[in-house]
């Protein structure tokens, strides 16, 4: 039992994780495999701030009469990596808007379908 | 206790509303869903400690990326998915295999929130000990952002510096385009 819990976060984030992946190479819509990215990434910010997670720690920020801290390290690496993961997204997204314009069509299968017969 | 019992229902949440964005095809449902997933994950943020996290998340996940992503539903008129052409055998075939190689990996991670893991045993006493003797900020993910890895944060500025030029190339170009078309038309 101990071991369930003590592990159901790192297989939740695996379930997220995967459904991430699935969405990204299943579904054929530019604005979904986006939104599949954003979940894949957003699962790998939980399972570092799960490491991160002390028993009977608080927030890592000092305070007179608390003795366990949680880790700050991956808090720290976390904040950079969801503004960076905005940047790309927003980058991704523009990508989306440009391949409309060229296309009409931002399904994948189409896009290829135009490209073959060129 | 409360804490644990916050973790597993936010977690249990947020599978369900993983599902509910690979199932639904309707587009702004989508990214609505979307929102929630990392409005849900900030609270998660916040159980698990992590409270300068949760608020980046919430203002940046939930808030920022939402709005761009229906700023590009907007630009590119697009409301519903197609459906599949054929059942997606192969993609969930690849899914599940990585799926099961990484639950195998999960046996040897410490149990959650065990203060006796690898991960708490390297620079993190440090951070903690000397943190606000030397540099002065109560915060310390403040502290180590800012100060220690400070180049971290520069390299991050970077990075959002490359993101924003790519987007102006990619979109201003189109309306210098435009203005040039309607240029060719006048004359």
């Amino acid at each position: 039992m101990d071991f369930i819990f003590g592990h159901y976060n790192y297989w939740i984030v695996i379930i997220l994780m995967m459904a991430g992946f699935y969405t990204v190479i299943s579904r054929g819509n530019l604005i979904k495999k986006i939104t599949g990215l954003n979940i894949f990434q957003t699962s790998v910010f939980l399972l570092y701030i799960s490491i991160g997670n002390v028993e009977g720690g608080t927030t890592p920020i000092i305070a007179e009469g608390v003795e366990q801290y949680s880790n700050p390290l991956p808090h720290v690496l976390i904040l950079t990596a969801i503004v960076v993961g905005v940047a790309t997204t927003a980058l991704g997204l523009a990508l989306v808007v440009r391949i409309r314009e060229e296309y009409g069509t931002i399904e994948e299968e189409d896009i290829h379908k135009q490209d073959e017969s060129l | 206790m409360i804490d644990n019992l916050l973790n597993i229902t936010l977690l249990a949440f947020l599978a369900i509303t993983a599902f509910a964005i690979i199932r639904i095809r309707n587009l702004f449902a989508v990214i609505m869903l979307f929102g929630i997933y990392s409005l849900l994950s900030a609270g998660l943020f916040v159980v698990l400690d992590a409270a300068d996290v949760a608020f980046t998340e919430a203002a940046v996940g939930a808030g920022i990326s939402t709005v761009l992503m229906l700023a590009t539903l907007a630009l590119t008129k697009n409301h519903e998915e197609k459906p599949p052409a054929h059942r997606p055998w192969l993609p969930m075939i690849v899914v599940l295999v990585t799926g099961a190689a990484l639950v195998y990996g999960t046996v040897d991670i410490p149990s959650f929130s065990d203060s006796e893991a690898p991960a708490h045993k390297h620079v993190a006493p440090r951070y903690i000990e000397e943190g606000f003797k030397e540099t002065g900020v109560p915060n310390l993910v403040t502290a180590v952002l800012a100060s220690y890895r400070g180049f971290d944060t520069l390299g991050e500025v970077t990075v959002i510096f490359t993101a924003g030029i790519g987007v102006l190339l990619l979109l201003g170009r189109r309306r210098g385009r435009k203005r040039g078309d309607e240029d060719n038309n006048e004359t």
